[in-house]
């Protein structure tokens, strides 16, 4: 079930002669207080209706490179140089009164969070009909029916309720459709897109942003696209920016671009991407691990005075089995159940009902395999920031995993501790460093190394990746696979991000609404999908093949009908 | 490190000042506060007295040094005893939820609708005017804030991921809490135990204004300026030097707690 992009992408060969719809030259951005350059010689043209992509790490300067273009940088940022056209217009000349006209009219910009970028206290009308009040004159009618109909566009079901309702009735997805409308519905020139869709979870991601290309394709709006994700990217865009540090270190057509990368620091991004490995042979004779039977778990059922909240059941009956050795990922949206049951897997959720088995015995707390169990199953949780006590130094936290189990003297725990942040790939002296002196990817080392150290024979990663950037997310999802190959642990992966899943998994099972829609080993879930849903999840990831020039090619996957076809 | 900002050097001289002088007043003060001198009554401030002598000729900067002795080490141990009590407390409330809890908190609530010094009034009316009087009367008043603040910190904190990694290595509860939630709860207290040490102070100082403090004639601030009124118009002085007094150290102890806070929790600005 393959087919090559292209689809959504126009080929189009534009204009680029004459007028630019926006010219930036040589823009260089300083933070004035320490003098410290954070976009450096940036420039960019883009022609009216084009589409191009900015692609970056966090930190390389991306975002602030595209909040200059409508002079939004914040207060401790300053223009060192460089000039900024609009339509010819030069940008950081114009005064705030012409500056107001354009933000939101010609330029519009959709931002990264969709629960924060709508005003919680305003009906989504009176919101959508601000930007319009503002920049356009037109009768109360005519916004109104001009509304409805973006509304009805972005895809909600019934518009007319929607404008009496505020945003917190609509999810994630939804509500940064409705950014979209608010947007669009100006018919800018220019669309300024940050991140719009990473705080969505995949399926929706790719509904948000193929409708952002429908109507920006419609009104020949340009837009310049914003992210960490290549290959979300690539499927957009015809031209993309790579930049780091903020500088820009390559640039061109998409494909070009993909196909032959020049700078270094691209193929490095590109090599980054997860790619599937070789299938290993798993014995399926012994017998599991960890076994799951028909585990349910409700959660809340707050019973107040009066009422009686009914409770949600976030399980209903999971059954699996881990085998030694063996690598087991769960995806699935957000929402169904897979973090809940990599949760009571461990022993943090009570289960409401089914059972937990560790090498035959039920490890319910307070059991007879419970303490075994404990000393055997560690975790490997998602935020690095959140997970490390940030007052304790790393060689304490990692030593408070060998307070249990087999009796240790001090010296025999150092000498432990010191052997497991070798094999993190972290130095001895990092032992004495606090938490706040790491960088993310060292302090999912670090967590690795504490759940590690005591030898467990089963770890449970909760997207253990998903906070990091590209390039170490594939430095860490090394160290683990080369980790549980030595010490070969069994492993829960639970992740949303289905490429890194085909990189690290032996088995797959995709969970939905708090149950198993399909289970199998990872070629058949990834090459032969029966269920609809797997499909729907596949085909919102594009995957990358790798070239032996050190470029790749887009391949989309999974169910290919769903793209939209654009007219050319 | 950053440079010490002004307010850190401003509030740490003051309050350093003021401790000071109660320090040394344990051992040495210019004259003995309580020695009566009848020749030179409301003596105004002077070579002898630097500070002007009172309606029985006592020396104004010994009794004012004295003062800050008793002040100092009331709202020290008032602060003490009510972060001691509402960190026990909040750290019960929030690591138990459900009943004890709900419980504990409908009290705690209770206390914390009253302010401070009305709670202090009645209950020193109760339990007699004298030093351990008012810590204990301060101590329950400002405990229930303590609670309040630790509660928080602990909610927030058990929803951090460190917390259940602590759990999944099969660390006990009790271990968790003072390992790893204890630890983390002391950067807001520190921040809280400053303001309250200023209001303690405040609040000590008015109850003695109302002749509810430390009986006479031991020497307070508040009991000083209460005193003062009668001769305000022959002898400003006596009733200049307790007031500033107070007023300097509130000065100082906010100044500190300010820089405090930047430094430690710059979360709880608006506290």
């Amino acid at each position: 079930m393959r087919c090559a992009t292209g689809l959504i992408r126009i080929c189009g060969v534009f204009e680029m002669s004459g007028a630019g719809l926006l010219e930036i030259e040589g823009l260089t951005l300083t933070v004035s207080r320490i003098d410290k350059e954070v976009v450096s010689d940036f420039s960019l043209e883009l022609a009216p209706g084009e589409i191009v992509g900015i692609v970056g790490e966090s930190g390389s300067g991306k975002s602030m490179a595209a909040r200059a273009i409508m002079r939004l940088e914040p207060p401790a940022v300053s223009r060192r140089g460089g000039s900024i056209r609009f339509d010819g217009k030069d940008v950081c000349a114009m005064p705030q009164r012409v500056l107001r006209r354009m933000r939101g009219g010609d330029v519009g910009m959709v931002f990264q969070e969709p629960l924060t970028s709508l005003n919680p206290s305003m009906r989504i009308g009176s919101q959508l009909e601000e930007g319009l009040k503002l920049h356009r004159r037109i009768a109360v009618a005519e916004r109104r029916r001009l509304i409805l109909d973006m509304l009805g566009r972005v895809g909600l079901r019934d518009p007319e309720a929607a404008l009496e309702a505020y945003p917190h009735e609509f999810s994630g997805g939804m509500r940064q459709r409705i950014m979209l409308a608010s947007v669009m519905l100006l018919k800018p020139r220019l669309l300024i897109a940050d991140e719009p869709t990473t705080a969505l979870d995949a399926v929706v991601q790719r509904e948000v942003l193929d409708l952002m290309l429908q109507l920006t394709r419609t009104n020949g709006t340009a837009v310049l696209l914003i992210s960490h994700d290549l290959p979300m990217i690539a499927r957009y865009t015809n031209r993309i920016v790579v930049m780091r540090q903020g500088r820009i270190v390559e640039e061109g057509a998409t494909d070009a671009l993909l196909e032959k990368p020049q700078h270094s620091y691209t193929r490095q991004l590109l090599a980054a991407m997860p790619r599937r490995t070789a299938k290993r042979g798993i014995d399926h004779s012994v017998p599991p691990l960890v076994e799951v039977r028909d585990l349910i778990v409700d959660y809340g059922g707050r019973k107040g005075f009066l009422r009686r909240d009914p409770g949600k059941r976030a399980l209903r009956g999971v059954s699996l089995s881990i085998r030694p050795r063996e690598v087991v990922a769960i995806v699935g949206e957000s929402g169904s159940g897979k973090t809940t049951l990599g949760r009571s897997i461990a022993g943090l959720v009570k289960p409401s009902g089914g059972s937990i088995l560790y090498g035959g015995h039920s490890i319910l707390p307070g059991s007879e395999g419970w303490p075994d169990y404990r000393l055997n199953c560690q975790m490997i949780f998602q935020d690095p920031y959140s997970s490390l006590d940030p007052r304790i130094p790393i060689g304490a936290t990692i030593t408070e995993a060998l307070r249990h189990g087999k009796a240790l003297s001090a010296a025999e725990k150092h000498a432990r501790v010191i052997e497991i942040l070798g094999e993190v790939g972290l130095s001895a002296e990092f032992a004495k460093r606090y938490p706040h002196e790491l960088s993310g990817g060292q302090r999912q080392r670090v967590a690795i190394a504490r759940a590690l150290v005591r030898k467990p024979a089963f770890v449970i990663a909760d997207e253990p990746v998903s906070a990091l950037d590209v390039t170490v997310r594939m430095q860490v999802l090394d160290l683990l696979t080369r980790l549980q190959e030595r010490h070969g642990f069994s492993c829960l992966f639970i992740s949303h991000d289905l490429s890194v899943v085909e990189q690290i998994a032996d088995r797959v099972v995709v969970m939905r609404d708090g149950a198993i829609v399909e289970e199998g080993s990872r070629d058949a879930i990834f090459d032969g999908p029966r269920d609809s849903y797997t499909r729907r999840l596949l085909s919102a990831i594009p995957t990358l093949e790798g070239n032996p020039e050190g470029g790749v090619r887009l391949v989309e996957r999974g169910d290919c009908r769903n793209v939209i076809e654009l007219p050319a | 490190m950053r440079l010490p900002s002004l307010n850190a050097v401003l509030g740490a001289t003051i309050v350093g000042l003021i401790v000071g002088a109660g320090l040394v007043a344990m051992v040495w003060t210019p004259y003995d506060p309580l020695k009566l001198d009848f020749l030179a009554r409301l003596a105004p401030p002077s070579a002898h007295h630097l500070l002007g002598t009172d309606e029985f000729g006592r020396d104004v900067l010994s009794r004012l040094m004295r003062a800050a002795t008793t002040s100092v080490w009331i709202s020290i141990l008032t602060v003490c005893a009510s972060i001691l009590a509402g960190t026990a407390l909040g750290l019960v409330t929030g690591y138990m939820r459900g009943w004890t809890d709900r419980i504990l908190m409908m009290f705690n609530d209770a206390l914390l609708a009253f302010p401070g010094i009305l709670l202090a009034l009645g209950l020193l009316s109760v339990v007699g005017a004298n030093m351990y009087g008012i810590i204990l009367a301060l101590g329950l008043a400002y405990t229930p804030l303590v609670t309040r603040v630790v509660r928080g910190a602990v909610l927030s904190l058990k929803e951090k991921e460190f917390i259940e990694a602590s759990r999944v290595l099969g660390n006990s509860e009790s271990f968790t809490m003072v390992r790893h939630v204890l630890p983390n709860c002391i950067a807001p207290l520190i921040v809280l135990a400053t303001s309250m040490f200023g209001w303690v102070l405040l609040a000590e100082s008015a109850l003695s204004f109302l002749g509810l403090g430390v009986p006479p004639p031991a020497p307070t601030w508040g009991n000083m300026l209460a005193e003062s009124r009668t001769y305000i118009s022959q002898a400003a002085w006596l009733g200049i030097f307790p007031g500033l007094c107070i007023s300097l150290a509130l000065l100082g102890i906010n100044l500190l707690g300010d820089a405090l806070r930047d430094r430690l929790d710059p979360h709880m600005r608006g506290l």
